[in-house]
């Protein structure tokens, strides 16, 4: 039996997990609690019902079609409900309007596959491919190569976005089939890390020391979130232990912005940074400086890979 | 632009469209003297003759290229020979908000006292109506389709690089030879070829005629100018006037003027659809550019200029105003004279060049409403030429549009065109292809897809009116195979209807209304000493456009899904939601909208079945014979149909209400496509655009999306990726919704906002309310 996982999206067009036009496979589960999170619907590794208030028309269609009776419409269900919630998808099923949607479905490697391979036609022309992302993908680390081996027997470029927050093993077994790493480096001090993710730091750090010795790609990402983890001094520990790195020669400073807000009220959680404003871009330019200053290269926003690609081109 | 492009660029901006009625009156006396003294091409020819003759010409100070056809820029003549316009037509034309046309006092008088008395009953509009049968009338009045000739005549025409070669005597010359071998006895057409070889040779002479006039003109203006800049510049354009478009260019300057005298002669004997064009203009210009440089008479800055000066004679002409149906289906200033940049030569090399750049350069400086340009990308165009065209497409005027050049000549071929004729052949219009300078391709009328479908689902009725208007397919299916079927027999029948209504109508323009000076430059009309509208031109295809792909897909799928599939609904039951608009059942369209297959998604599931329909339209269009010898040719685009179609068309299963528009081109419907525009791109690469004569994809994109080298190149993925599949077009709207939003809140301050409406781009603030809301709904594609 082929490996299966549990996938909550495939985003065509991805623009910023990789080189060129890509499909963003997002496997479902992640062990870091991130404040900033974007996709908070990713952090529970089981399916999970979302929905969107503002679509709701209030027409009681999951209230009847809930075994248990849902609680009521155009609410998520409370942290409490969630324990009990069954995840059966018949409410979403129900819903006229699609303000209810079933985030996480159990795929095989085939179905997930002729997803990605469809738009193999813009891959070829864009020097793309796929990348795999989360959640933690290296959560689901089986599923996570016999992904990563099928889409290298398509011929496709593959990348892996990963917190780093794994055991070394899952990464060392995942690590030969990926072509290139995109690795979160969310802070260095660990009680800060502790404090904003949930996970110690120190995993993370020595997970990427060892993978940047027998990996020869792997991009340093940054989110970059005002007033919790944008200070100089943090920066300059983070850029001093990069720069040490042999095979790390890019980091990728991603400005913080509001769009997991939504998504926290759609899974009926509190979005915890409710007063952050997205960082403007002479903050940026500041928080690049120190890794500037240790020699490496520094893109602000996800679409480095296209800029250096450009550069190294001419 | 340097100083005098600037202003004459925004002097044509800011003259308001007026229309004129001295062509009206001098056609009107002719034909009170003249009309029976001739044979009817003759007779046409001299009338030309007459206009070319006593027709105002002006030649606005500044100007290097010349020649208006009103007396005025902007001043719009009319064609009461083809439609006379009553004096409520007038009013509503000089009085609504949208594209409105000033009618002055005198214009009005001179249609009360002269031209309506003659032409009322005379004109081929009046005439042409009668003449079809009542199940046309039916069809056309319940919004089946749209007739394109009832008003204006056959023209969406393109010239080559023929006038480049050889001047108007040169073609005298070729009339002649052809009128010396008629042989009387043995070939009973030979009366019939000599008329029309005349009125050829007679059309040649008025634009000749034309030509003279102007350069008289500007030597006698040259005599009073004081500056002697200036003075230079005029005795310039005498001299070029004298020597085109009777004899071949020598340089740059002539090359664009002959052109203009040209594309003046066309539009001034006749209101054909689509104005002219001047096709491949960078090929044609190209051995002149070359040569003007090395001989040191050209400059890069003098060959900009000209083209500047060229591309504002184009702006100078709103298309003349149409009426009824016809006015709400394009309603539009735009005359859809389109230029093709780049494309292949006529041996398969790339066609591209300096002036392909030149060309790009002036569209991004200029934006004028007019002329459209397009790219036509090749296989081999080099990506730093669509890299520029995307450079100036994400400024968001929606120029150029981008065609594939190679599946461009793979349709043509298909129709059996010759290979070198293929390439020298391109698009016009919106999407359309033809062989340029060989070919009458007449667009014949928009076909409403989704009215079939609703008609199918009602036994042949038309729940609007209640009226029995198709064939009685019945109303209970067992099988949704069985309701395609229906949707098949009442798909047949329209056509036939409409294919029928098209033949008479060509026969009247045939022997009534023969177009001889667009014969003379329209291959193989000398030789064959036949018109252009009555077989005369080397290839005549009549196409036959349809609308709504969209939405009768989803509402296909929908269908299929929900009462043939799961069994949701009865078919009873959701037919009769729609006759009630969803009243009291929103949880149905919602469901119906939200949560059944789409197209525009790569979802086999909705894909397939716009492949079925494709199959049925295309198995009951293409291939039959047309009048002049050609044949029928289906193609998939609007202009501004779908915003028509969708007001005489009832809610439909994919949860559209009643009245709304219909998916446009064959882009999805409107906020359909939820998976990105690759997926909306594969989804329409599952149609065989090569199978068709132009399909026009529509996507719009945010600002933020292009922005930088990387947001060019993506583009460019996507484009070339597209062209792999044989996509046949595309075009880009690159604005966000909040500008649009803006604009349709305040007009005043948003005048110029350019959008790309439906295979050409127009003013935001001239589009109709419904229009405006539709542009604003289209999904932004947006990886951000």
């Amino acid at each position: 039996m082929q490996p299966t996982g549990i996938v909550f999206d495939v985003q065509r067009f991805s623009l910023h997990d990789g080189p060129g036009l890509r499909t963003t496979v997002f496997l479902k589960g992640c062990p870091a609690r991130c404040l900033w999170c974007h996709n908070p619907e990713s952090q529970d590794p089981r399916p999970e019902v979302l929905v969107s208030a503002q679509r709701c028309v209030g027409c009681g269609a999951c209230v009847a079609a809930c075994p248990l009776g849902t609680p009521e419409p155009g609410r998520p269900r409370s942290a409490g409900e969630r324990a009990v919630c069954l995840r059966c998808g018949a409410c979403v099923d129900a819903c006229p309007t699609g303000a209810r949607r079933l985030v996480g479905r159990p795929a095989t490697v085939t179905e997930v596959m002729a997803d990605v391979l469809a738009d193999r036609i813009f891959f070829e022309e864009s020097a793309g491919g796929v990348t795999f992302s989360g959640g933690e993908p290296l959560m689901q680390s089986e599923f996570l190569v016999a992904l990563l081996r099928a889409a290298r027997d398509a011929g496709l470029h593959t990348a892996v976005e990963t917190c780093g927050a794994v055991a070394w093993r899952r990464l060392r077994a995942v690590a030969p089939h990926a072509d290139l790493f995109l690795y979160d480096l969310k802070v260095f001090d660990e009680e800060r890390h502790r404090a904003v993710t949930g996970l110690s730091g120190r995993q993370v750090l020595d997970n990427l020391r060892a993978l940047a010795r027998i990996h020869d790609d792997v991009r340093v990402r940054i989110p970059v979130v005002p007033g919790v983890n944008d200070d100089l001094d943090g920066l300059r520990h983070s850029a001093r232990f990069v720069a040490a790195l042999r095979g790390v020669r890019h980091v990728d400073l991603l400005p913080y912005h509001a769009t997991g807000a939504t998504k926290f009220a759609a899974t009926g959680r509190d979005y915890p940074l409710i007063d952050v404003a997205p960082p403007s871009a002479e903050r940026m330019e500041a928080c690049a400086a120190p890794f500037r200053a240790v020699g490496l290269e520094v893109h602000i926003g996800g679409d480095g890979h296209e800029c250096t690609d450009r550069t190294a081109a001419e | 632009m340097n100083a005098r492009t600037e202003r004459l660029r925004s002097e044509s901006l800011a003259a308001r469209p007026t229309l004129s009625s001295e062509r009206a009156e001098l056609l009107t006396s002719f034909y009170r003297e003249n009309d029976g003294r001739w044979s009817v091409p003759v007779m046409r020819a001299r009338s030309f003759l007459h206009l070319c003759r006593h027709k105002s010409i002006h030649i606005g100070d500044g100007e290097l290229i010349v020649g208006e056809r009103g007396p005025r820029p902007k001043v719009v003549p009319t064609y009461p020979e083809l439609t006379c316009h009553s004096l409520e037509d007038l009013d509503i034309l000089h009085s609504r908000p949208k594209t409105s046309y000033a009618v002055p006092p005198e214009c009005r008088r001179a249609y009360a006292e002269t031209v309506i008395p003659y032409w009322r009953g005379r004109s081929l509009r009046d005439r042409i109506f009668p003449a079809l049968p009542e199940a046309w009338h039916a069809a056309y009045a319940a919004g089946m389709f749209t007739e394109f000739m009832e008003q204006r005549a056959p023209g969406h025409t393109v010239l080559d690089d023929k006038i480049y070669r050889r001047g108007l005597r040169d073609l005298q010359a070729d009339i002649a030879a052809e009128e010396a071998a008629l042989d009387f006895v043995v070939d009973p057409r030979a009366h019939d070829r000599r008329e029309q070889l005349d009125a050829m040779h007679i059309a040649c002479e008025a634009v000749m005629l034309l030509a003279e006039r102007h350069a008289e003109l500007a030597e006698s203006v040259a005599q009073r100018e004081p500056d002697a800049t200036r003075r230079a510049e005029l005795e310039r354009i005498a001299a070029v006037c004298r020597r085109v478009p009777a004899h071949a260019p020598r340089d740059f300057h002539e090359a664009l003027q002959s052109y203009w005298f040209c594309h003046l002669g066309v539009i001034t004997e006749l209101n054909g659809w689509d104005a002219f064009s001047p096709g491949h203009l960078d090929q044609h210009l190209m051995p002149f550019y070359r040569q003007g440089l090395a001989d040191g008479s050209l400059t890069d800055a003098a060959a900009r200029e000209l083209i500047e000066c060229f591309f504002v004679k184009f702006n100078n002409h709103p298309a003349p105003p149409k009426v009824g149906v016809t006015a709400a289906e394009s309603g539009t200033y735009t005359d859809f004279a389109n230029i093709n940049i780049g494309g292949l030569l006529s041996d398969g090399a790339d066609g591209s060049n300096p002036v392909s750049h030149l060309l790009l350069d002036v569209v991004d400086e200029m934006h004028l409403l007019q002329p459209s340009s397009n790219l036509q990308l090749s296989r081999k165009s080099p990506d730093v030429l669509i890299e520029h065209a995307l450079r100036v497409v994400r400024k968001g005027y929606g120029f150029p549009s981008i065609f594939n050049a190679d599946a461009v000549v793979e349709e043509q071929l298909r129709q059996g065109k010759t290979l070198e004729d293929a390439r020298a052949g391109g698009c016009s219009g919106c999407v359309e292809v033809g062989a340029f300078g060989k070919e009458a391709y007449i667009l014949t009328g928009y076909f409403n897809l989704p009215k079939v479908l609703e008609l199918a689902l009602h036994d042949g009725v038309d729940p609007r009116t209640g009226a029995q208007l198709g064939p009685r397919t019945g109303s209970d299916f067992a099988s949704f195979d069985e309701l395609f079927g229906a949707f098949e027999r009442q798909l047949r029948h329209f056509l036939d209807v409409k294919i029928g209504g098209n033949q008479i109508i060509e026969r009247i323009y045939a022997t009534a209304m023969p177009a001889p000076f667009l014969s003379v430059l329209t291959d193989d009309c000398i030789r064959k000493g036949v018109d252009y509208n009555a077989g005369g031109a080397r290839y005549d295809n009549s196409f036959i456009q349809g609308v709504g792909i969209g939405t009768i897909t989803d509402s296909l799928a929908a269908l299929r899904q929900e009462v043939f599939e799961t069994g949701e609904r009865t078919l009873g039951e959701l037919v009769a939601a729609l006759d009630h608009d969803f009243a009291g059942d929103d949880a149905l369209r919602q469901r119906l909208w939200n949560r059944t297959p789409k197209w525009g998604n790569d979802d086999d599931r909705a894909d397939e079945l716009m492949r079925r329909v494709f199959d049925a339209f295309f198995a009951a269009v293409d291939g039959r014979p047309n009048t002049r010898g050609g044949r029928y040719r289906i193609e998939m685009l609007p202009t501004t149909c779908h915003v028509y179609f969708g007001s005489v068309t009832g809610a439909t299963p994919d949860g559209r209400r009643a009245g709304a528009p219909l998916s446009e081109g064959i882009s999805p419907v409107q906020g359909a496509d939820r998976k990105g525009p690759t997926a909306v791109l594969k989804s329409a690469g599952k149609m065989d655009h090569v199978r068709t004569g132009g399909t026009l994809l529509n996507m719009k994109f945010t600002p933020e999306l292009l922005v930088g080298d990387a947001g060019v190149r993506r583009l460019t993925q996507l484009v070339r990726g597209y062209f792999k599949l044989d996509g046949h077009h595309v075009q880009f709207n690159v604005v966000d919704a909040d500008t649009l939003r803006a604009a349709k809140a305040d007009p005043g301050a948003h005048r110029d906002l350019i959008v790309r409406v439906a295979g050409y781009s127009d003013y935001f603030c001239d589009l109709s309310e419904a229009l405006q809301d539709e542009i604003i709904a289209r999904t932004e594609h947006s990886a951000l």
